[in-house]
This record gives structure tokens, sequence and C-alpha cells, in this order.
């Protein structure tokens, strides 16, 4: 198994509930009943913080836990490593069940698996920026050379080295926050978790922050539990993301799964705010190509594809789809009529081209006078469909109505 | 019709617990009495040993090493007065109890106020206790002492032991407790076990706390060694217990002074190391 395998299950949560009041019992009795969070409050005083959530983290993942405050967001992450004790429900990890531990295995696993970023950076003020990177292997009791070295590295990871023997209240918010992620790179446990860690920064700042977490995390592989208010922060950055509404998951998916298919109101609701253009990729208005021409056809064979599927231009490729360019229905006839073998000296290399990934609004300047349809490659350039003017408008003006 | 209510038996009860205890721990506080008379002794004539001039000059460099010049200055000025006053050895009396009377106090506070910052059972339990002996006056805790640990200078320890223990306990509680949540909660997240969490953590963090209770408690213990006087301690004390009984208002007030100079100096240095001089990079 191989770190980028997607199907390799790092964590898996299931039937996770948290009753916060001296009768769970009686709450979940309730909420088995199908009763739900402030009935539950007005007859027994017990809140539902969390109520049969099930979802799997995935090897190597940025996962996004997204709702409104309230939510359960910072319960879920915390029953996680057990700072908030589950009521009941099944957290596995790497084959151990967390709630079942004892004191003591507990301990083990928190040094092993989880390393955590807060909201509020937590920060030892009476230590160093280096004492505080070096925090988490101190107390696993790791000699001090080599706790020395790793502080020193993720320090370096996060842009701070100079900075080691600083004390965190002569650091502004955003390097404050650079040593908490530094704290819990170089603990090197297996798991990331990140508790609004951007939340308390300046807008500039936290753009910035979200692109190194994304640099980061994509270089190191590190698997990821970010949680978040903020459905921009969720989007730009995760790779799935759960959506949390009084304590139950509402949906969940990639962001483009949500934005453009929100299960229900409440999803809906959540995505309004969002610029869509700026979030639907050219997977979304991606057609399949109705007809392609390859390099060894003849003219007249091309002129029939193009006219069977009612075409003035057609891609060309290459034996393994890859493309070639494209020629126009002019060229071709005048190429047949003079009797040639082959289009491949037709082929003309100015027509629009991008990526899977492109964002739609760069698509939509993408389309010159020719009007060629946009090519969409893979990173070996062979061609995956094609892009046209009115998908783009079509899929704009559906993401307009949410 | 009167109905008579007979007296409850408080004060009787205690006594007979008193001599219980005199009669049957009599090894024990016999034991500490040694211990600790001989710690007197030691610190005592240490003191005494040094030149005036010398204890003068390392009090003054003290002074000016945690605080700063002026204090250092301060320091030569008021004890070449109590040493001009002829006051220097019962001022050195006083200062002997004063310091193993904060020591012993301060050693047994640390853990009862770190442990009523853990557990909130024993904090409920605790605090009532320390209220009682605040406010008890402090001339009673004389009164057991002396059956304990007869006339003298280690009944004056006891006493003054109980007497200004309770700030030390109460400020070291406070300064654990105080910690904000969200640092012990990095430090669990990061698996550290209670002990690391209360020696790299809790107690750093509440150092600054935990002396202004030292610094409260030096000042009682001062008051307390002075009162001490009236069960026989040494020092500047007796010189005040004198001056009253022989009518001398004068020399009441000389000693008096010396007691205003030595607390202003053991306040002002423990303050100082209160706040540690900020760290620059």
């Amino acid at each position: 198994m191989t770190e980028t395998d997607e199907t390799n299950i790092k964590i898996q949560v299931r039937g996770l509930s948290k009753v916060f009041g001296s009768q769970p019992k009686k709450a979940l009795e309730l909420r088995n009943q199908g009763k739900k969070r402030p009935e539950i409050l007005e007859k027994t005083g017990q809140t539902l913080g969390l109520s049969n959530i099930d979802f799997d983290v995935r090897e190597g993942e940025l996962l996004v836990i997204m709702g409104l405050s309230g939510s359960g967001k910072s319960t879920l992450i915390r029953c996680l490593n057990r700072l908030i004790e589950p009521t009941e429900g099944d957290i596995v990890i790497d084959g151990q069940n967390i709630p079942k531990l004892s004191e003591k295995e507990l301990l083990e696993c928190r040094r092993r698996h989880f390393s955590m970023v807060f909201q509020n950076f937590a920060l030892f003020p009476h230590k160093t920026v280096q004492e505080n990177a070096e925090y988490g292997l101190e107390v696993r009791g790791v000699e001090k050379a080599s706790r020395v070295e790793s502080a020193r590295n993720s320090l370096k990871q996060v842009g701070l080295d100079g900075w080691e023997d600083a004390y965190p209240s002569q650091l502004s918010g955003g390097m404050q926050q650079r040593v908490g992620l530094a704290r819990a790179l170089a603990n090197d446990a297996t798991v990331m978790l990140m508790d609004e860690a951007f939340s308390a920064l300046d807008p500039l700042i936290r753009k910035d922050m979200q692109q190194e977490l994304i640099e980061l995390q994509h270089r190191m592989k590190k698997t990821t539990i970010f949680i978040t208010h903020d459905l921009d922060e969720a989007i730009s950055i995760g790779d799935r993301i759960i959506l949390l509404k009084d304590g139950e998951v509402v949906q969940s998916g990639t962001p483009e799964e949500i934005l453009t298919r929100p299960a229900d109101d409440y999803v809906a609701r959540f995505v309004e705010g969002v610029d869509m253009s700026r979030i639907l990729t050219a997977n979304s208005a991606l057609r399949p190509v109705r007809a392609t021409a390859r390099d060894s056809d003849g003219p007249r064979t091309v002129l029939r594809k193009m006219s069977d599927n009612g075409l003035d231009s057609i891609y060309v490729v290459g034996r393994d789809r890859t493309l070639m360019g494209i020629v126009s229905v002019d060229d071709v006839d005048a190429a047949a009529k003079a009797g040639k073998d082959t289009v491949s000296e037709l082929i003309q290399n100015d027509f629009p081209k991008a990526g899977p990934d492109e964002p739609m609004n760069n698509l939509f300047a993408m389309f010159n006078d020719k009007s060629y349809p946009i090519a969409i490659v893979d990173d070996n350039q062979r061609l995956l469909g094609v892009v046209v003017k009115g998908a783009v408008l079509e899929q704009l003006a559906e993401a307009g109505e949410h | 019709m009167a109905i008579d209510i007979p007296r409850i038996p408080l004060g009787g009860g205690i006594e007979d617990g008193l001599n219980f205890l005199t009669s049957h721990y009599s090894v024990v506080t016999r034991g500490i009495s040694r211990v600790t008379q001989s710690g007197i002794t030691v610190l005592n004539e240490g003191l005494m040993w040094l030149p005036e001039w010398a204890l003068m000059a390392i009090i003054a460099l003290i002074c000016w090493r945690v605080a700063n010049l002026r204090l250092g200055i301060g320091a030569v000025l008021g004890l070449a007065l109590i040493w001009n006053l002829g006051l220097w050895d019962p001022m050195i009396e006083t200062l002997t109890l004063v310091v193993i009377a904060t020591v012993v106090a301060v050693v047994i506070a640390m853990p009862v106020g770190v442990l009523a910052a853990m557990s909130d059972r024993f904090y409920s339990v605790i605090m009532p206790v320390l209220d009682f002996m605040q406010t008890m006056p402090a001339f009673v805790y004389l009164i057991p002492a002396i059956p304990f640990f007869g006339i003298g200078s280690v009944s004056a320890i006891f006493a003054t032991v109980i007497f200004s223990m309770p700030p030390a306990i109460r400020f070291t509680t406070l300064g654990i407790r105080q910690v904000p949540k969200d640092l012990i909660e990095a430090a669990d997240a990061f698996g550290a076990t209670r002990s690391q969490k209360l020696i790299k953590i809790q107690f750093p963090l509440s150092l600054s706390t935990v002396m202004a209770g030292i610094n409260q408690t030096i000042m009682l213990a001062l008051s307390m060694v002075v009162i001490a006087a009236m069960i026989g301690a040494d020092g500047l004390g007796s010189e005040v217990w004198r001056a009253i009984q022989r009518l001398r208002p004068g020399d009441g007030f000389e000693a008096g002074i010396a007691v205003v100079i030595l607390a202003m100096l053991l306040d002002r240095i423990t303050q100082a190391l209160r706040k540690p001089k900020k760290k620059t990079s």
C-alpha cells in the first residue's frame, strides 16, 4: 500500500455521539426515538453535542470538517484524541479503538498519532520558539540533540528560521501560528488536527497560511483534519469536506460536490455566498469529444467525420490519444481537392487548451475569435474532452441560481 | 422557667486533645524541637560570625542584583541605622526565625497548594481550614506551642509557621488554577502526563503568583516572630516587649523601626524576584 492510495483508511469513526450532562443515557434514548437536539435539551437538560457521526479519514488527505458555531465541530475533533470523552461510538486508528484505551494507552496514542494546532495558538509563553516546537518530542522523552534537530527542521519548513530564541509574545499572530504549526509538525505524529487554526488571523495572512498549508500537505502527505466555520476556507484547502449541523453530518464530499449538489437547504444556504466561477472547474463543463481525427487519416475521412457530427473544426490525436492539434473544415476541403494523402500537414496549434482543474472564470477568457472549443488535456497531453462556450455559460448560470 | 442548656465543653475538649498529644507524642515534639533548635543556632551563629559590614555588603549586593541600585543603597542606610542603634544582634535573631519559619511553611505549603489545585474535593476541605488558620487571633497559637515545645524560639517558629502558611498555599493553588485552559489542553493533546504538565507548564507559569504568596508568608512570619517574643522568642520582638514592660516608648520605637526596615528589605527583595527581568533576544 502506498501513501497515495486513496482507499487506505487512516481513521474510522462509527456511531460517535457525545452528550454533555449527567444523564447521557436518557438523552440517547430520546435521540433513538428520533428526537432532535432542542427537544432533548428541553426534556432532559442534556445537550446532544454529537449524534451518530460516521466518517472515514483517508491516509494522506486533508479533510475539512465545517459547520457554524454550535454545530459540534470542535467537540468532534476533541473526541478524536479524547480531550473530550465521547459518550458512545468507535474511533479506530490503525486498529486501536480510541474510546476503549486505558489512560496509559491513550497517552501513548496521543503521542504517536495526534498533533494539534489550536485557534488561539496555545503556545507556552515561558518557552522560546525553539522550545515550543520541541514540546511534543520533549513529552515523548526524545533526547535533546535529536529533538533540537527536528524542531529546527520544522521551524524551517514554516519559514521561521532565525526566530528560534524569540519568545512567542515577540511574534505577530501569523508567526505565532507558524510556531503552532511547527510544533505540530516536529512531533511527526501520523495525524494533524487543526482546530480553526487560521480563524484568529487577519484575512491576508490567512490566505497565505492556507496556501502554505496546502503546499506543506502536498509535500508531506500528512493526514490532516481541519476544522473551520468558513466555507471559502474549506473549499480552498479541503480534499474532502464534511458538513456538520446540530451535531449531525449533513453532507460529505469533495468541495465541488458540495457546491454543485447541496444535499439540503442548509447546505444550499451555506453555499450561497460563494463565488461559483472561482470554484467550478473545467471538469464540470467538460463534454466528451464527439469525434476526433487521427493524424494518419486522409482528408476525405476527416471531412466525413466532420459532416457526420456537424463540426467545422476537429481535434487531431495520435495513437494513444495525445493531442496533436486542430484542423479546420476549409483546410481539409482544400486538401481533399488537391488529392493529399493525410491531414498531418494541416494541423494548427493556435487553439485553447487547459487542464481539468482550470477554474471556470479563466476558461471564459480563453475562447478566441475562431470559437474553437477548449481542449481539456491531462498531464500527459491526452485529450479528455472539450469545453464549449455554451456549457460554461450554462454552468455559471446554474451556479448563480443557488 | 429558664431551660438550663449545658455549656458545650469546647475549650475543655481542645485542652484534653492537646494534653493527649503532648503526653503521647513527646518523642516527636522533642525531636522536632531539637532539630529546629539546632537549625536556629547554626543559622544564627553563621550570620553573627560575619562582620556587620560584610553582611551589609552582601545584602546590599543582593538588593542591587535582583532589584536596582536604589534598593541597594537603601539597604546599606537602613542596616547601618540598625547597627548604630545597637539592634544588630536582635535583628539577626529575628531574621533567622523568619527565614526558618518561611522555609518550613513553604515546604509544607507547596505540595498542599498543588494538591488543592488538582483536586476539587481537597480544595473544598482545605479552604475552610485555611480561613480558620488565618482568622484565629495569632496569640492563640502561642499557647499550645508552649506545652509542645516549651518556652523559646522553637515554639515561636511553630506558631509562626501555622500563622504564615495560608497565603503560600492559597497563592500556589491560585497560580496553578490560573494557568490558561488552552495551554493545559495543548499539553494534553501532545500526550503529556500529569507530572509533565505540572513541572513543565503549570509550575513555571504560576511562579509569579507563587512568589507573591511567599512574599505574603514572609511578611506574616515577620509580624508573628515579633509577637512571639511573648513566649520567649529572641530578637527585635523581645526588645519591644522589654520596652513595654519598662514603659520606655523610645526603646520601643527604635526596635519597631528596625522591624520596619527589615520588613521593607524582605518585601522589596521578594517582590523583585517575582518579576523576572524580561529576556530580550
